[in-house]
């Protein structure tokens, strides 16, 4: 066979040109610019074209899940609530000695009498409780019954003192010009930031703080810092008054106040949970969410009794992985018959593999509740064929029996539709060849097919492990207390304690160990075999 | 029509009959026995029962009647593995998850040799098929013509005696088959090994085989050496089907010393020789090759009955000149002649006469 020969001019064209964009380093276009400047150009608008296509998608995914798992992954360590509003309350707690069984002292409660009387106006002092009531509970119930008392306190002596004193007191206005003046407000701290907090408050429900109604605790308040701070020389006349007055009033003693209201407020550990929740995020929830807690002297494990969630995390893992098991045992020869029958057949087969799809989820779980319970079709069969007596009819339901065979069974699809798209692209020719060569049928499939599947083994493993990990309806339904998953205790927290926080944190872990099983994977296995399809 | 009965026969096929649905019969009763250390060669159109036959002989498919025999022993209840035949399939089946050492490797795992052995016997085979230094990719890694060597390769390292070949060259561009057709034959010769080789080439067929099998319709048409297949087509299928050939219809005038007189239907008397008519009036089919027929009156017997013709197109083609004619009422004969210092080069429109000797001139069935 004669090659043909390129005529020997050809090359040295090439070769003369060759040099020169050698030695200058850049490639020019034709219009003199740099080649890379002007391509990058040329795609450019391509790629923004591009970019303005996907555009809807894009802020719909990034609206719709994004924001959203941003938005738990920050509940999960939030604890704003805590901090805005016991403010001063727990200033004054970081003195107090945790360690001991003492309740604090009369300055934590005045603290709290204001933090509490102005949250009690807000209408959040039941949010702050239940917010504690998740660490400790009772705390709901005590912030409650509290703060309904609170206004009834005897407090209001300061204000009726400061007002017969001087009926200038009366006014809001004067609040309002004396804390105007910095060095007044430097001088009483507590009165300023009370002042603050409450006109604050005022704008924001759409009223002037300089007419509004004043609060017997900002007398309180003033008074509190009138006794223990100097007034400045700048002040005006009735405030230096006011602060002769306060030397000669007797204080009205609050600890008894808040025993009378509720008398757990004596019980040192309910001040404890106050101080070790006080800051704006907590990693509470997430030690939560593995049975410990904080304590004084940082985290440690909770009480035997009280552990729950490890379990349910480890309950959670083994079940998906069993379920994943038992997903490949029985898809794995269906996908094979499916993709060596005749197209026209498997596609009719097809459709009773996807015809679970079509039916209700809950229609699909409760047929299985009827199958499995103890007079149910299968345990009537079993007695029936005398497999088992009639009174030792087996337990399959409302434990975790009953979880995998109902979620194996829903997710069994899953993992078919998968492994039979990798099937499908494995040529018989392949055992054929294995068979030509020597090899048995069990040597061929299990040395040249069932390699060769693994991808789809992979897909559908994946598929249905991170499903039945976050599954919910069905351990619900046929899951008894023994079958259920940590699903179960999100939606509880979700729905019924109401406890966002720890709920997301027990979603943030279990998005985390997907996400580290599916890395283990891809080092194991590597995501570049697992194939949807061909 | 092949002896069925040869006495060393290697590989037997004895009134095969095959069917898949049980009404048509793809494969009908076939004949055939080969030698051992022949190349032979089943060649035919798509939907000929060529690659059933083959099939049937590696233990894919069963055959619905007759026996088929491998040294003398029936092996039609024996599965495809214990067969020990090797297979080159077409579009080569190496298995994707191994490497190539790997692949060569697996039958001689499978038949439990030692991994010393193993790994010599498949460094020998890669050198015999100069793929020396590719035993660690992987087949994807490969080019087709290597991949066809490593295929190639995988079908004798556990040293079959007989190696099944489902058109290997298909997928190869037209160099490269040029190339491996002699590669193969070269490596069959020097193995000694027997070879049933399928492809729908004949061109393939004609440059490797010992013997080619024409097959058409489930039957074997014609079994004979590349040389006779091409110029004794024993009916009209096989002269059609193998190389380029001018048909003219018509009717035996008579026979008279082995040579037939034909009145063609287009006008016209030619000598041929009798293949498949036996007697005056009978219709036949002749069959004539492009290279066989002469325009220069000077070669032709005295005597020789010439027709006339009408060059119709010249088609210049680098070593050969093809010629199209208007011969007897048929506008698609065909004159190919050796570009020589003194050819002659037709010119279209001009009036020639043809003719040619009696017996490149074969009267076939009609």
């Amino acid at each position: 066979m004669a090659r043909f020969t390129f005529p020997l001019t050809y090359p040295r064209t090439v070769m003369t040109s060759a040099p020169d964009t050698a030695l200058s380093g850049k490639v020019l276009a034709a219009d003199g610019t740099p080649l890379k400047r002007s391509l990058n150009r040329a795609l450019r608008r391509q790629k923004l074209r591009a970019l303005a296509l996907i555009a809807p998608l894009l802020i719909f995914v990034l609206v719709t899940f994004i924001a959203p798992i941003g938005d738990m992954l920050f509940r999960s360590v939030e604890n704003q609530i805590v901090p805005d509003n016991l403010p001063e309350t727990i200033m004054r707690l970081e003195s107090w000695d945790a360690n001991g069984n003492e309740m604090p002292g009369e300055d934590v409660f005045e603290g709290m009498y204001v933090d509490l009387a102005l949250a009690a106006e807000k209408k959040v002092h039941t949010r702050v409780g239940s917010r504690l009531n998740y660490e400790e509970s009772g705390m709901s119930s005590l912030f409650r019954k509290t703060g309904r008392k609170v206004s009834r306190f005897e407090t209001d002596a300061y204000e009726d003192a400061l007002r017969a004193l001087d009926p200038i007191w009366k006014e809001p206005a004067t609040f309002a010009d004396l804390f105007q003046n910095a060095e007044v407000a430097a001088a009483l701290p507590f009165a300023a930031r009370t002042w603050k907090r409450w006109s604050t408050f005022v704008t924001e429900e759409g009223d002037d703080p300089r007419t509004q109604k004043l609060e017997p605790y900002l007398s309180a308040a003033l008074y509190y810092d009138l006794r223990d701070n100097d007034v400045p020389a700048s002040a005006p006349a009735h405030l230096k008054a006011a602060d002769a007055l306060a030397a000669e009033i007797t204080p009205v003693a609050l600890i008894p106040e808040f025993l009378d209201a509720e008398e757990d407020w004596a019980d040192a550990g309910n001040w404890r949970v106050i101080q070790t929740y006080a800051g704006n995020y907590t990693n509470g929830y997430f030690l939560n969410s593995i049975d410990m807690m904080k304590g004084v002297d940082g985290a440690e494990m909770r009480p035997e009794n009280e552990r729950l969630y490890i379990t349910l995390f480890v309950r959670t893992m083994i079940m998906s992985l069993v379920i994943t098991g038992s997903c490949i045992l029985l898809g794995y020869p269906v996908a094979w018959i499916l993709a060596n029958l005749p197209a026209r057949t498997a596609n009719m087969l097809m459709i009773l593999v996807l015809l679970p799809f079509w039916t209700s989820l809950l229609v699909r779980t409760s047929a299985w509740k009827i199958m499995l319970q103890q007079q149910g079709v299968v345990n009537d069969t079993l007695v029936w064929l005398g497999i088992v007596a009639n009174d030792g009819r087996l337990a399959l339901i409302n434990n975790q029996t009953g979880t995998i065979i109902a979620m194996t069974h829903i997710l069994l699809p899953f993992m078919i539709l998968p492994l039979y798209s990798v099937m499908q692209t494995i040529s018989p020719t392949y055992l054929r060849a294995a068979k030509s060569l020597g090899a048995n049928n069990w040597t061929a499939f299990w040395r040249v097919y069932f390699p060769q599947s693994v991808p789809g083994i992979g897909a559908g493993s994946i598929l249905v492990f991170i499903l039945s990990i976050g599954y919910y309806i069905t351990p619900e339904l046929v899951g008894g207390t023994k079958g259920v998953f940590i699903s179960n205790r999100i939606a509880f927290h979700i729905s019924s304690s109401l406890n966002w926080g720890l709920a997301a944190a027990l979603g943030a872990i279990l998005l985390a160990v997907v996400l580290l099983l599916y890395w283990a994977y891809d080092k194991v296995v590597g995501i570049d075999n697992v194939k949807l399809g061909g | 029509m092949a002896d069925s009965h040869a006495e060393d026969a290697f590989v037997e096929f004895d009134r095969v009959q095959k069917s898949y649905d049980g009404e048509n019969l793809v494969v009908k009763d076939l004949n055939l026995s080969l030698p051992k250390g022949e190349f032979l060669t089943m060649l035919g159109p798509s939907g000929s029962g060529k690659t059933t036959c083959l099939m049937m002989l590696a233990g894919f498919e069963t055959a619905t009647h007759g026996d088929i025999r491998l040294d003398g022993q029936p092996i039609n209840n024996i599965p495809p593995h214990k067969r020990g035949i090797g297979m080159v399939f077409q579009n080569y089946a190496l298995f994707p998850h191994m490497t190539i050492a790997e692949n060569l490797s697996f039958p001689l795992e499978v038949r439990k040799m030692g991994k010393a052995q193993r790994e010599a016997k498949v460094k020998h085979v890669l050198e015999m098929v100069q793929m020396g230094e590719f035993g660690g990719r992987r087949p994807s890694q490969l080019s087709g013509g290597q991949q066809q060597r490593v295929a190639l390769a995988r079908a004798l390292v556990f040293e079959a005696e007989l190696v099944l070949m489902d058109e290997p060259l298909g997928a190869l561009d037209k160099q490269l088959r040029e190339t491996m057709q002699f590669e193969i034959k070269r490596i069959a010769d020097n193995l000694g090994i027997t070879v049933v080789y399928v492809t729908h080439d004949q061109t393939e067929a004609l440059t490797m085989s010992d013997r080619v099998a024409v097959f058409e319709d489930g039957r074997i048409q014609q079994l004979a050496p590349p040389d006779q297949l091409y110029e004794s087509p024993e009916n009209s299928f096989v002269a059609q089907f193998i190389g380029e050939n001018n048909t003219l219809e018509g009717t035996v005038k008579e026979i008279k010393n082995g040579i037939a007189l034909v009145q063609l239907d287009g006008g016209g008397l030619i000598d041929c020789k009798p293949v498949n008519v036996t007697k005056a009036g009978e219709r036949t089919r002749v069959s004539i090759r492009p290279e066989r027929v002469e325009f220069d009156k000077t070669r032709l017997h005295a005597d020789a009955h010439t027709l006339k013709a009408e060059v119709l197109e010249f088609i210049y083609m680098g070593d050969i000149f093809r010629t199209r004619l208007r011969v007897a009422g048929k506008e698609d004969f065909i004159i190919k002649s050796r570009n020589a210092p003194d050819q002659v080069r037709l010119e279209p429109g001009s009036e020639i006469e043809i003719g040619w000797l009696a017996e490149d001139c074969r009267a076939l069935d009609a």
